[in-house]
């Protein structure tokens, strides 16, 4: 079930949208989720899936697996469309099926909502499964940089999110290791009455809580012992850099712009 | 109790595209009143072959029997709890399973979930505690406030307390100062000679496994590459060299004399005693 | 006279709410391109000691002398430049997301440029033998090949002192030599000098000198020949003595005619040898 999902996955290819700045990435996102209200008729919201599909395109990442992982989001869109269908009445009346009646109003603007929808979710998408969550890190760090100014702990948030990034495998191991020792303690995680088992998550959150606050002891001292002292003078290993391929998307988003402008009523 | 594993294989993660053969061709048999040691590198799934003599995973081919009980592949088991109270495992590291507010609380977690009532639980605690060797006084302390050592001490008093037949033990010192080491090999040696419980030990230490187990199993990855008495393993140590395993501190420098002063032993010294009478008697025999 | 690289005198330390010192008025000195060990059993205040001695903990008496600086508040970044230190479990002090960010984390604190971060960075997975591992996240990593990452860690920053906290301790015996072998080469090739806390009285042995810790206090300290010496001194403070040692006692109380106690396996069979060939 859990591989299957494809939200926050990152699948390491070799394509041009995964060669690009993670900083490019992260403003494309940014400027598409605006944009995409911009969009109120079928001319501005084909263009929207044209632009949605070259980057697809692009990305080398297989349609099918795409579009797979859009499968348990897929109830939502679907909800969306109905909710919208049978509450708006606008236009005329497409269907009357005696309890409700369909307009056209209706149908187009769910039609719409879902498209949106769908966009967002495969652009957003296409971010987390084109640049290895590190790269996501240090972009945010780099482009939240200007806010340092005013005391917020860009470089603190972002070093957080890395370790975290770092520490979810040896977390989830030592989860199944405790779910392990619990069980042949007798504890049955798996079945039993509701009551029991909600009973069974004390010596599976207490251990997995104990060891969590050792391990974030240890590497504290870890850190401090390899001279970490706060953001002050440190420079980045990891560079990011700004290549022509970036500069390019950054100016088709001011065409998609524009033309969206253009064609909206 | 007899536990007996047939043809088994296991897979990580069956079916995924991370899926990973973890054991191979398992097929051993455990007699109930014995002392197995399993040996082997790092990777080699001891610990995953451990993980199926109590269904903590059930092989993904072949079987598994355990008692009057047999865990089969592709077959829904249920009602495995009996099993486990029979079979007692002691992980790497078993301190990190502690939770309770109490040592006696925590000892006692095991035993009541398999359906002792409380007041016999907590006699139960008070013999295991006795037999890890520390005294009452720290049943009503938080097992967080304890040192590294008698943490592992009441970890491993948890898993007594529920009275195995067979316990498992999967590397139960690492990380213990030598006396702590030592008292711990003891006392469950002392246990499996008293109390006639089966005891199966993993252990990256070649000593141990020479000097407790009546017979030892060396996996090599994922599958049991040899196995017999000590006596016979370590009688033919250049196998286990080239496998990159060690041999006990003893029979490696028993090759070293071999080697260098052109003699032979009779057989394979197990321990430091046997060997210096054995070195003793090839010198004097040598001089004649 | 060899140069001294560190001297604590009468170091104490407690840890608030204990009642007794952790560190109790130790002194020794460490001279340039030695080994150290110090033994001592669960909770002698070995690791204590390796956090006074990098600045994580300050003496609450005593001093210590780390090259020519004192010790103190506002000498400990530079003191960390200089004592790098590895500690016991692989997972809990691998900060990076994969082997290359983590060896570049304390190049990155001190501020060093980005491209001589690279070289660095090269040149300690080198060292290591992890050049192969670049981008290898830690959890595809075994535990001895962790503490090599580690290790490399503390090279990059170019420190005089390595200290290993039990850095073996929860690694297997292959990982464990592993990790030994290249701590012994960079001593060897005079790149550090090493402290070395441990259980294990084999490598203890394969010291210049050993510490004895007992409970908080230096309870003896000398080469490995004088400490081994000790035997059943040892072990009642709940260490043991290396395998050879114990064989040469045994062989001596069975009336064979060697001189002395033996430190090495090599040893014992090269007079077992010439014993032989008198006889
Ligand atoms: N939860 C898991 N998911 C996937 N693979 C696993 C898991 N646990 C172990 N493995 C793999 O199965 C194999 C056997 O692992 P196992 O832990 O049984 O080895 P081991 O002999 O106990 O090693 P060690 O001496 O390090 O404890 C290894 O290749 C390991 O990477
Ligand atoms: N953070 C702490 N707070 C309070 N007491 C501590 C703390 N850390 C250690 N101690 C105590 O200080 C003493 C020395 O501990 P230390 O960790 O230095 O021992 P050690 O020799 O490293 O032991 P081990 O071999 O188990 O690693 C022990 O009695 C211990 O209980
Ligand atoms: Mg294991
Ligand atoms: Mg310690």
């Amino acid at each position: 079930m859990l591989d299957k999902m494809i939200f926050g996955r990152f699948v390491p290819l070799d394509s041009p949208i995964h060669r690009m700045d993670p900083r490019s990435k992260l403003l494309l996102v940014f400027f598409f989720v605006c944009v995409v209200f911009l969009a109120n008729n079928l001319v501005t919201y084909a263009i929207l899936g044209v632009f949605t599909f070259i980057l697809i395109a692009l990305s080398r990442i297989p349609a099918r697996f795409l579009f797979n992982g859009l499968k348990p989001i897929l109830l939502l869109i679907v909800f969306t469309l109905l909710l919208h269908i049978f509450f708006t009445k606008e236009g005329a009346v497409l269907f009357d099926l005696g309890f409700v009646k369909i307009y056209e109003g209706g149908l187009l603007e769910g039609i719409y909502i879902s498209m949106r929808f769908t966009f967002l979710i495969l652009v957003t998408s296409l971010l987390t499964l084109t640049t290895s969550p590190i790269s996501i890190t240090d972009g945010m760090e780099q482009l939240l940089g200007p806010l340092k100014k005013w005391k917020m702990p860009v470089h603190e948030l972002a070093l957080m999110m890395s370790i975290s990034l770092r520490f979810i495998p040896t977390l989830m191991e030592e989860t199944e290791k405790i779910m392990k020792a619990q069980t042949a303690r007798g504890v049955d995680f798996s079945s039993g009455p509701v009551k029991e088992r909600v009973k069974s998550i004390v010596p599976l959150l207490v251990p997995l809580f104990v060891s969590s606050f050792k391990r974030a002891e240890d590497l504290a001292i870890a850190m401090e012992a390899r001279g970490y002292r706060g953001s002050e003078g440190r420079t980045k290993y990891r560079q990011l850099s700004w290549q022509t391929l970036d500069t390019l998307l950054m100016c088709s988003l001011v065409v998609l712009t524009a033309l969206l402008f253009l064609f909206r009523s | 109790m007899r536990i007996e594993l047939k043809d088994l294989e296991f897979r990580y993660q069956m079916n995924t595209p991370f899926e990973r053969l973890a054991l191979h061709d398992i097929n051993l048999a455990i007699n109930p009143g014995t002392y197995v040691a399993i040996i082997g590198h790092t990777g080699s799934g001891k610990s995953t072959l451990l993980q199926h003599l109590n269904g903590l995973v059930k092989p993904t081919k072949g079987s598994v029997v355990i008692g009057d009980r047999t865990i089969e592949a592709g077959r829904k088991e249920k009602h495995l709890k009996g099993i486990r109270k029979m079979v007692g495992i002691v992980f790497q590291f078993p301190e990190h399973q502690l939770f309770e507010e109490t040592v006696e609380k925590d000892i006692c977690f095991g035993p009541i979930n398999f359906g002792v009532p409380e007041e016999e639980a907590k006699k139960k605690a008070r013999i295991a505690l006795k037999l890890v060797g520390l005294s009452e006084d720290i049943l009503e302390k938080s097992p967080f406030d304890l040192s590294g050592g008698q943490m592992r001490r009441v970890a491993i008093a948890g898993v007594l307390a529920m009275e195995p037949e067979v316990i498992v033990l999967d590397e139960p010192t690492a990380g213990l100062d030598p006396r702590g080491r030592k008292e711990i090999m003891d006392m469950f040696y002392q246990l499996h000679k008293d109390q006639g419980i089966t005891t199966i030990l993993v252990t990256h230490s070649m000593e141990d496994a020479a000097r407790y187990a009546d017979e030892i199993v060396i996996m090599h990855q994922g599958s049991i590459f040899q196995k017999g008495t000590p006596f016979e393993i370590f009688s033919q140590p250049e196998q286990l060299i080239e496998k990159g395993l060690d041999v006990p501190e003893t029979v490696r420098f028993q090759l070293k004399l071999q080697k260098e002063l052109g003699v032979r032993f009779d057989h394979p010294c197990l321990s430091v005693e046997d060997l210096a009478g054995e070195v003793k008697r090839v010198m004097e025999r040598g001089s004649r | 006279m060899e140069e001294k690289l560190v001297s604590l005198k009468d170091v104490t330390f407690k840890y608030d709410g204990q009642d007794r010192n952790a560190v109790d008025g130790v002194s020794f000195d460490v001279s340039k391109g030695e080994w150290l060990a110090i033994v001592g059993h669960n909770g002698s205040g070995k690791s204590t000691l390796a956090k006074l001695l990098n600045g994580l903990q300050f003496p609450g008496f005593g001093s210590i002398l780390i090259g020519d600086m004192e010790l103190s508040e506002e000498t400990v970044w530079d003191v960390r430049k200089k004592v790098g230190m590895v500690f016991q479990n692989p997972d809990n002090q691998f900060v990076g997301t994969t082997v290359q960010d983590d060896v570049a984390f304390g190049l990155e604190n001190l501020g060093v440029q980005q491209q001589m971060m690279v070289k660095r960075v090269q040149d300690a997975l080198n060292k290591v033998k992890m050049n192969e591992f670049l981008d290898q996240e830690p959890h595809h990593l075994s535990g001895g090949q962790k503490q090599r990452v580690a290790i490399a860690g503390v090279l990059a920053l170019q420190p005089d002192i390595i200290i290993l906290d039990e850095a073996t301790s929860m690694l297997d015996p292959r990982g464990r030599e592993e990790v030994l072998d290249t701590v012994r080469e960079l001593k060897e090739e005079k790149i550090l000098t090493v402290i070395s806390i441990t259980h294990d009285l084999e490598e203890a042995a394969k010291a210049d000198r050993i510490i004895v810790l007992n409970q908080g206090r230096l309870y003896r300290e000398g080469t490995p020949d004088e400490i081994f010496h000790l035997e059943d001194e040892l072990v009642g403070l709940g260490l043991d003595i290396p395998f050879s040692v114990k064989l040469s006692k045994s062989l001596r109380e069975k009336g064979v005619d060697l001189a002395g106690s033996h430190l090495t396996e090599e040893e014992l069979v090269k007079d077992l040898c010439a014993l032989n060939s008198r006889i």
